[in-house]
């Protein structure tokens, strides 16, 4: 019991250290207004298509699923893979900096219960601002039938996702105490992960499917196509789980140096 | 309450503390005096369990600080040389969470906020921003965050440092009233601050301990100048008696610091005659086997001279 109170006791106080900084209100506009023109344009293309469609009736009519919501999500994940660094790169650094982690590690806490709290400090801010994009599906359902099931998919695909950009950086956060490295890392690091699939092009099939199978971008096509598939469930728990493990070896290793 | 066996660490190939034995009792306040880089904040840090030391044993209230961290940690109020504030909290709501971590909470959490904020006489910043307190406010929010949990154990690394002399004089009469109820460590490199602190006081230089005893002893032995350390193989007591025969000895006492080797004797001449050939001729005749014969008193004047030895002056701290 002690130890979801303790970890729930870090993840409030780091979640409202947030909103006493610029850094929530700052984020929370620029991903709104992003995510607002993104929403627009893709609608605006869509309704264009429609017309043309009604017009000439050739070939196939656009599809909501295919052509408005799997390019809105696919494009939010776009979005949050350069806004999550600079959701993560504080979650240790700054603590390392102003010698705050000594307060942490004296403190009869176990430092799973800190790791964990922080990544759902971090968790809980990427889900308000996910939060901020519940308004596009309700204003699609005023005057289409959106799809729910799709929708509902997209949202856990993209809580998959998140969850795992918010662990890598967890990580590049506890190895330095300057936050910039650490935006850095994290932003390159999930990047690779994006591009890994690239090489699979020309790479002999066991190392083009490992490419594949590692792709973070693969996983979410089922979630975008409406399906719920456990193994990309499984491939999402386990990166988390892996991240957050070595999180815990970079703290090992900096109480052992300090 | 704290117990400290055969303590080292080393950072690579450099050995911050060497082999380091001493005891604290309950309810007393131990001054860490040395020089800097003499080992005190490295020592501390292996007592409250920030960091594993390389090798020994240390244990606070009953617990090893290695095998159980967690009861270690409960027992324990640390202030490191750095005091650890959240520039941008409020010191109600820092103070608050650290009580969380030690699961206090509600009611009893809101006492142990208002007594800590008392006793550190931060009732006027009590809803101000940390970031936007001076030096020696922030100092005495550390010191609050240390005590809020009411620990049995008090570690305080450099307490009095940046702090105006009026200041100093209140946070050492705190750090006093906490004596009794609690064990206090407290380091500095700063003379008169043990004096006007400790009960006793444990000397440290370049990771090894020179002295542990009362201030009044230490600077008695200093004084006199004729002191010896003598390692012997055999147990001190076959010694003892005839060591205090020699003419011109004044104590023998056996160290409790202890030796890797042997026992470790203290001899005290009276300073009039030379007593280092009679001690050793006597030693070696009694066939308790001599290991070492040197002049303790030399050791603890270099750490003296390294020490400051003046209070920092009026109005010359911010």
């Amino acid at each position: 019991m002690s130890r979801i109170a303790n970890t729930m006791t870090i993840a409030k106080k780091d979640f409202r250290g947030y909103f006493s900084s610029p850094v929530a209100y700052v984020l929370m506009a620029v991903f709104s207004f992003i995510m607002g023109y993104m929403f627009f344009s893709i609608l605006s293309a869509y309704l264009t298509n429609a017309i043309r469609f009604e017009q000439f009736k050739f070939g196939k009519g656009p599809n909501l699923n295919d052509h408005l919501i799997r390019p809105l999500y696919g494009n939010l994940n776009v979005v949050l893979l350069f806004l999550v660094p600079f959701i993560t790169m504080r979650l240790f650094a700054e603590e390392r900096k102003n010698n705050t982690l000594e307060l942490l590690f004296t403190a009869p806490v176990r430092w799973g219960e800190i790791i964990l709290g922080k990544y759902l400090s971090a968790f809980a801010f990427v889900l308000v601002l996910l939060a901020l994009t519940l308004p596009f599906p309700f204003a699609l359902s005023l005057a289409a039938s959106p799809d729910w099931a799709v929708i509902a998919t997209c949202y856990l695909g993209t809580i998959c996702m998140i969850g795992t950009y918010i662990a890598v950086g967890t990580w590049c956060s506890s190895l330095t105490e300057n936050q910039i490295v650490a935006g850095g890392m994290t932003f390159g690091i999930i990047l690779f992960f994006w591009i890994i699939k690239w090489a699979s092009m020309n790479a002999s099939p066991v190392v083009a499917d490992l490419l594949s199978y590692l792709s973070i971008v693969d996983h979410f096509e089922d979630f975008s196509r409406g399906v719920f598939n456990t193994k990309d469930l499984v491939f999402y728990l386990s990166a988390i789980g892996l991240w957050l493990f070595l999180t815990y070896k970079a703290l090992e290793s900096y109480s052992w140096r300090s | 309450m704290i117990e400290v066996q055969r303590l080292s660490k080393f950072y690579g190939q450099r050995k911050a503390v060497d082999d380091l034995t001493f005891t604290v009792n309950k309810g007393e306040i131990l001054g860490f005096l040395g020089p800097n880089g003499a080992g005190k904040t490295t020592t501390m840090k292996v007592l409250t369990c920030f960091m594993p030391a390389t090798s020994g044993v240390a244990k606070v209230a009953g617990y090893d600080v290695f095998d159980q961290p967690l009861e270690v940690k409960r027992r324990v109020g640390y202030l490191p040389e750095t005091p650890p504030v959240y520039k941008e909290m409020v010191v109600s709501d820092y103070l608050t969470y650290k009580a969380a971590l030690h699961g206090i909470k509600g009611q009893k959490a809101k006492a142990a906020v208002t007594s800590a904020v008392e006793r550190c006489g931060l009732g006027a910043v009590r809803h101000r921003i940390i970031g936007n307190l001076s030096k020696g406010y922030r100092q005495r929010v550390g010191l609050a965050q240390a005590i809020v949990h009411n620990p049995e154990v008090l570690i305080l690394d450099e307490p009095t440092v940046g702090l105006d002399p009026r200041q100093i004089i209140e946070i050492r009469d705190l750090i006093k009233s906490l004596s009794g109820d609690h064990t206090v460590i407290l380091s500095t490199h700063i003379l008169p601050e043990v004096q006007a602190t400790c009960s006793r006081v444990l000397i440290i230089n370049e990771g090894k301990i020179v002295a542990i005893d009362t201030l009044d002893a230490i600077s008695a032995r200093l004084r006199q100048g004729n002191v010896l350390s003598v390692t012997v193989q055999s147990s001190a007591a076959a010694v003892l008696s005839k060591l205090k025969a020699v003419p011109g000895v004044v104590s023998v006492t056996e160290d409790s610091a202890g030796s890797n080797e042997g026992s470790r004797l203290i001899v005290t001449g009276n300073g009039e005659t030379d007593i280092r050939r009679q001690v050793a001729e006597v030693i070696v005749q009694s066939g308790a086997g001599l290991l070492e014969l040197k002049r303790e008193a030399l050791s603890l004047e270099e750490v003296f001279v390294k020490l400051t030895t003046v209070e920092p002056a009026a109005g010359g701290a911010a």
